[in-house]
């Protein structure tokens, strides 16, 4: 299936003309894009560091993923909310872009991973799953993160 | 010898040339820079928050505080050596930037906020490690935490737009 025509019509929406028409517009959701970074990398962080063995070790792994939980939820929606339109202003450019493809390839996978492997490791706590399989879900975690936030900075540069 | 011609100077020397016109070690560290916002921030908003009230209430502030200390250190160092490489690739150009100066202030009185709040309040953090109520003093620093690196971010983000050079 070709999506060139689909993201020819995503860039032409008045959203995307809107952006690219303005000076600051883009520039001011990529800085609320970056604050939001911020906030999921942090949230993901505490998380992963605790399931590691390192950080906050003496909470449950439990109580601190669900304190942690809307943090992670509100960072990732205000992420999506600013990644959205921001695409829209470029989507042809994203389209060739092949770091594009990789960061949407592992936002989804680290996204269902998140919310359905580690969010279940994480409520089980340690006790019940041993600490080698949470360590395990913390690295797959770290990994996929990074690389979806890898492959979002190197959008601007191919 | 002035602070401009310091910079000319450094604009010159090999390591400036060298960072400038590489094609992977530039768009390398500015992606280390950007993606340690998550370690450094990433810690700092979670302190912040846990004083302000809003994140993980019933874990001591001590805990979440002295825990995370070397990782926000960490994530800290990394940002600043990264960042010193990338203003070392065009030093008079960022240093003429208004977001660059803006940003240098801000992150002193970042630093002179967290100074302040572990030298008074967080002194006494024993009296309310688990308070319901959260001294104001403590929620004032975790409030120009939170806006000081805000406008770290924003500043460091515009500082690539060329709207003022």
């Amino acid at each position: 299936m070709d999506l060139l025509p689909l993201f020819q019509w995503l860039e032409d929406t008045s959203i995307g003309a809107a952006i690219r028409d303005s000076l600051w517009l883009f520039p001011v959701i990529e800085s609320v894009h970056l604050l939001a970074l911020a906030l999921i990398g942090g949230a993901i962080l505490v998380v992963d560091l605790r399931l590691l063995g390192f950080g906050l070790k003496s909470q449950p792994v439990a109580a601190l993923a669900e304190n942690i939980h809307p943090w992670l939820v509100g960072g990732l929606v205000t992420m999506v909310l600013t990644g959205v339109p921001m695409f829209l202003s470029e989507a042809i450019k994203c389209y060739y872009s092949p770091p594009f493809w990789y960061k949407m390839s592992f936002l989804v996978v680290a996204t269902l991973y998140t919310f359905g492997v580690r969010k279940r490791v994480a409520a089980a706590d340690t006790a019940k799953v041993g600490p080698i399989w949470g360590r395990l879900t913390a690295l797959a975690s770290l990994g996929l993160w990074f690389c979806v936030g890898f492959s979002g900075r190197w959008i601007a540069f191919y | 010898m002035s602070l401009s011609s310091l910079f000319e100077w450094l604009e010159g020397t090999w390591a400036s040339v060298a960072i400038r016109e590489s094609i992977l070690f530039y768009p390398l560290v500015e992606t280390t820079h950007v993606l340690t916002l998550c370690l450094f921030l990433g810690m700092t908003a979670t302190w912040d928050l846990r004083l302000v009230g809003l994140a993980m209430r019933r874990v001591p502030v001590s805990e979440v505080v002295n825990r995370l200390f070397p990782w926000a250190i960490a994530g800290f160092v990394i940002m600043v050596i990264s960042g010193s490489l990338l203003f070392l690739s065009g030093p008079v150009r960022a240093s003429q930037n208004i977001f660059f100066q803006v940003k240098m202030v801000t992150i002193a009185l970042a630093g002179i906020n967290a100074f302040v709040f572990h030298r008074t309040v967080f002194r006494w953090v024993a009296e309310w490690d688990l308070a319901p109520e959260i001294p104001l003093r403590a929620r004032v620093a975790g409030v120009s935490s939170l806006a000081l690196w805000s406008i770290v971010v924003v500043c460091g983000r515009m500082q690539a737009y060329n709207w003022f050079d």
